[in-house]
Order: structure tokens, then C-alpha cells, then sequence
């Protein structure tokens, strides 16, 4: 979203790629954007084993390890395709009417090997930058689906999600020519990835939940999480990493950085702060579950309005997300669906809160650069574009992960066996076990 | 009364606590343990083959009137076991209690089972 007035040139030449953008002297270095955004890859990339133990402290016993392989099965896989065409796919020019992006100068990123984006940083900081968006996002589905996917359909799940489903999206909402970037006045307020990263994980993951079935026992047997301290680290990792997910998001190390991480910063605490009051109230206690959930619906809520909202906003945002994330989480256990570690309760649920509350709360600055674009513009008429941009994300991400999740149980198989789905994953998929202290070996 | 003592495979403990419930045997106690009988568990790490010399196993412990030994011992036995039954399948052992007492009553004997 925000990078397209740090790429591009000028206002004026917005229809120009910003990414191939060549001003009358070629871009220099900045030595300061170059270092946050090498910073904030670094921070992202970071957020990937938060989210291993997030989920991993949730899970049984018998199945930590095999838990913690998925978001790190991703960093391997995702790592990799991205790099040989992931970019490509999603920061090409526009190919298939714009469906997807293609560039063959970016395959095994070839073409940028001297580039230094007009934003003052080396195109493969960029690249990187948003490679690491492309592991995150696939890794969060597995908690939809923990405890009861084999590992081989997971690997071919998830090249085939972010070949199928992200790259597309990342196309559509950030690259120059993309559908959604061009909607409306100034686009559709995506700032790091409200609809790409989070709705589409969410609504991804709740589809394949439904498609898998339920765990043997869901509902009736409890399962119970088997280490909160890891849940509660793994949410401040991500909390932490989130710094560079919404504040990296600026490229650039600026005013615009700033606003991010503070909103960023407001808006977790709030939502922890929500949760924990809400759990209070209802259930007399505050839960280190629902502090970590809380956390993540904060930073779930911000993420695509990080650069347009101040902190009055952040503090709204964080506070709604938090109720909706846990009402929504209530209208689960009463529906009976086994959304196992709530993908969608949190990141879908709070991915179409901030996609649709931000529009609310955005900073006059932006309404009147918007107006100066369209006369008139107000928040009726953006509403209009962000609900079109969400649901268009929730119907695509949907159809495509239902498509893919078919093809992967006819080809190699998804869903584990009840025996071992019983034994449980780590001994069963990886041989191994999570702690060695049950086993006196 | 009884002091029934089962070894089970891990991934049976759901199933067999089930049977159980159903056959209004309620009162169990679940330990996690590990031994060797003649069952060996070969894993691979790191393209080495190990054989570790104990292999977990959930233990379950019920004390029950004489009248409730038979059904405790048929349901551990149907649900425990793998198919026509395997090595690792474990073992039941079966003791006369001497005595049980309800710490909060102090009843004791069988009432208090």
C-alpha cells in the first residue's frame, strides 16, 4: 500500500511501475531504509518459530513436534519457491489479464541482482522482505488443521497454496498494476497484509478444517494445551517480529515507519488488555491463553491499518478485534467445527475487523489527498472498496484452498490415519518425541 | 476387591478409558511409564538406527469390587488390543486389595471404592 508513494516517483506517474520505475538519475542507496528493512526481514523471518510455539505449546503432547514441523516446513519449502518464482508471481508485471504477475527477468531473481529500488533499497532486501511474508502466511493455517494432517500432504499443500492462492493475492493487493491496489481513490487500504496475509489464512484454514473433519473425540474428548509457557513465548516472538511486519511495511525508515510500530504497539497491548477483562468479567480469571490470544488479535486487527490510523484508532481497533476474536471463538464451540487452534477465529476473524473497522478511524491527511484524487470521497465510498477487497479475498481463498486441499487427498493423502492420529504425529510422521522427560530413556 | 494394574500402548489410552466409562467403571487413575518387555521400537535420527531399551507406555491403575474384576480385565483386554493382537499389546495385572479408605469419610471396604 504505502510503499507505492516510496517506489514510485511521483504522484503523478502512479500508473508507471514503480517496482521497473527509472527516474532521470538512478536511485542511490539509503543506507538508513536499507538497514531497517534488512532489520525487519530479519524480525519477520522471526515470527515463524514464534508461531511454531505458539502453536506448539497448544497442541498434546503427541503431537508438538509435528505441530512445530508445519510452520517450519514452510521456512524450508516457502523459502525456496519464493525465491525461484515466487517474486516473480506476485511482484511481475501483470500477466493472465492480471491474474497473477510474471516477470521472467525475477525467476531465481536474476534481474535484480544490481537493482536499488527508488525507494533507496537493494531490490533484494525487497524480495526478501516479502518472501518472509509468503512463509508466514501458509504456516498459520496449520492451525486450523493441527493434529490430524500427514506431513508430505502438508509440504504439497502449501506449495501449492502459495503458488495458487498467495501469490495472487500479494499480486492483486501490492504490486503496482494489481486489482485492488488501483480500486477506488487511493486503492484498498491493505497496510502489511490484513487481507493477504491474515483473511486469507483464516478463511483458508477454516475451509480446510471443514473439509478434514474434525479430530477423533472433537468435541467431546478435552484437549487440553500441553505448554502454555510456550504459547506465551511464542507470543511475544510474534509480537515482537510483528515490529517489522507492519513497521517493515513502510520501506522506507521514516515518519511512516514510526506511526506503524507505535499503532502496532498500542494496538496488541489493547487487545491483551480487552481479552483479559473480558475473561475476568465472564470467568472470573484472567487465562495466559487468552492474554496470548488477545495479543495476537491486537496485532492481527493493525496489520492492514497500520499506516492510515492513529493511536485513537489503535486503541478502538485492538478492543473490538479482541471481542469479536473471543465471541467468535464462543460461536465455534457452539457450532462444533474443530478450527483447532482458532487460524480463523483470530487471524480471520480480526483480519476482516481491521480490513473494515480501519476505514473509520483513518487520519485526516489521507481523506484529504484521497479527496484531491476522487471530489467527494468519503467513508462510505471506501467502505464500499475494503468490502470488496475482503470478500473477494475470503471467496477466492476459500475456492482455491478447497480445489487444493482436494487434489492433495486424492494424490498423496491429507488427512493422517486414525491410528495415527491416536499414537499421535511425532512418533508416528517424525519418529521422534517432544520431551524426553516422560521417557525415562 | 481388586488392584487391577494395566500396561497399555499409549495411543490405546482414549479407546480403553472409553470402554471403560461406558461399562460405568469411572474410577481410574492414568500414569505415564516406561519399561521393556519384548517389544522393540527401532527409530531413525539422523540416518542412525536406535533401539531404545524403554519404550513409554501409559499405566492404569483401578481398584474395584470382586463382582466388577471380569468386565475391568474383558473391556482392557478387547480395546488394548491391536487387531489379533501384537507384541507391545502389555499386560494386565490383577491383586487382592486388602483394604481401601475414603480420606474424606473415612469409610472403608468396599463402600468406600
Amino acid at each position: 500500500m504505502t510503499w507505492k508513494r516510496c517506489l514510485g516517483l511521483a504522484a503523478a506517474c502512479a500508473v508507471a511501475h514503480p517496482l521497473l520505475a527509472q527516474g532521470t538519475a538512478a536511485p542511490v542507496n539509503d543506507s538508513g531504509a536499507t538497514a531497517w528493512m534488512l532489520t525487519s526481514t530479519t524480525l519477520v523471518l522471526l515470527m515463524v518459530p514464534g508461531l511454531a510455539m505458539f502453536y506448539g505449546g497448544l497442541v498434546r503432547t503427541k503431537n508438538v513436534l509435528g505441530t512445530m514441523m508445519h510452520s517450519y516446513a514452510a521456512m524450508a519449502v516457502v523459502g525456496v519457491l519464493w525465491a525461484v518464482v515466487g517474486y516473480a508471481l506476485s511482484f511481475g508485471p501483470n500477466a493472465l489479464g492480471g491474474l497473477i504477475g510474471w516477470d521472467s527477468k525475477l525467476f531465481l531473481l536474476r534481474g535484480i541482482d544490481h537493482t536499488i529500488l527508488p525507494a533507496g533499497i537493494p531490490e533484494y532486501a525487497f524480495a526478501m522482505f516479502q518472501g518472509k511474508f509468503a512463509i508466514i502466511t501458509p504456516a498459520l493455517i496449520a492451525g486450523a488443521v493441527a493434529e490430524r494432517i500427514s506431513f508430505r500432504g502438508w509440504l504439497a499443500f502449501i506449495t501449492l497454496w502459495v503458488l495458487f492462492v498467495y501469490c495472487p493475492l500479494c499480486h492483486w493487493v501490492w504490486a503496482p498494476d494489481g486489482y485492488f491496489f488501483n480500486l477506488g481513490a487511493k486503492g484498498a487500504i491493505d497496510f502489511a497484509g490484513g487481507t493477504v496475509v491474515h483473511i486469507s489464512s483464516g478463511a483458508g484454514g477454516l475451509a480446510l478444517a471443514l473439509f478434514l473433519g474434525a479430530r477423533h473425540g472433537y468435541p467431546k474428548t478435552a484437549m487440553a494445551p500441553n505448554n502454555l509457557t510456550f504459547t506465551l513465548l511464542g507470543a511475544g516472538l510474534l509480537w515482537v517480529g510483528w515490529f517489522g511486519f507492519n513497521a517493515g511495511s513502510s520501506v522506507a525508515s521514516n515518519l511512516e515507519t514510526a506511526r506503524a510500530l507505535t499503532v502496532t504497539q498500542v494496538a496488541a497491548a489493547t487487545g491483551a488488555l480487552t481479552w483479559i477483562l473480558i475473561e475476568t468479567i465472564r470467568d472470573d480469571k484472567a487465562t495466559s491463553l487468552g492474554m496470548a490470544s488477545g495479543i495476537l488479535a491486537g496485532l492481527v486487527v493493525i496489520t492492514p491499518a497500520a499506516g492510515v490510523v492513529q493511536v485513537g484508532g489503535a486503541i478502538a481497533l485492538g478492543a473490538i478485534a479482541a471481542c469479536c476474536c473471543y465471541g467468535m471463538i464462543l460461536l465455534k464451540n457452539r457450532l462444533g467445527y474443530d478450527d483447532s487452534l482458532d487460524a480463523f477465529g483470530i487471524h480471520g476473524t480480526g483480519g476482516i475487523v481491521g480490513a473494515l473497522g480501519l476505514t473509520f478511524f483513518i487520519r485526516d491527511a489521507w481523506w484529504v489527498e484521497a479527496g484531491a484524487k476522487v471530489p467527494g470521497w468519503g467513508i462510505l465510498s471506501q467502505l464500499r472498496v475494503q468490502g470488496f477487497a475482503v470478500l473477494c479475498t475470503i471467496g477466492f481463498s476459500v475456492v482455491m484452498t478447497l480445489i487444493i486441499a482436494a487434489l492433495v487427498q486424492k494424490l498423496i493423502g491429507f488427512r493422517v490415519s486414525e491410528a495415527v492420529e491416536k499414537t499421535g504425529l511425532d512418533h508416528e510422521l517424525h519418529g521422534e518425541r517432544a520431551y524426553g522427560l516422560n521417557n525415562l530413556n | 476387591m481388586k488392584l487391577i494394574t494395566a500396561i497399555i500402548p499409549e495411543e490405546k489410552l482414549d479407546e480403553v478409558r472409553e470402554a471403560l466409562i461406558d461399562a460405568e467403571i469411572e474410577r481410574i487413575t492414568v500414569l505415564r511409564v516406561s519399561g521393556h518387555g519384548r517389544q522393540q521400537e527401532i527409530t531413525i535420527q539422523r540416518g542412525k538406527k536406535v533401539v531404545p531399551n524403554l519404550i513409554p507406555k501409559v499405566q492404569i491403575t483401578i481398584a474395584c469390587n470382586d463382582a466388577f474384576e471380569d468386565i475391568t480385565v474383558d473391556t482392557i483386554i478387547r480395546t488394548a488390543r491391536h487387531g489379533e493382537g501384537q507384541v507391545g499389546d502389555g499386560k494386565i495385572f490383577v491383586q487382592d486389595l486388602q483394604d481401601c479408605i475414603r480420606i474424606r469419610t473415612g469409610e472403608r471396604g468396599g463402600q468406600a471404592i
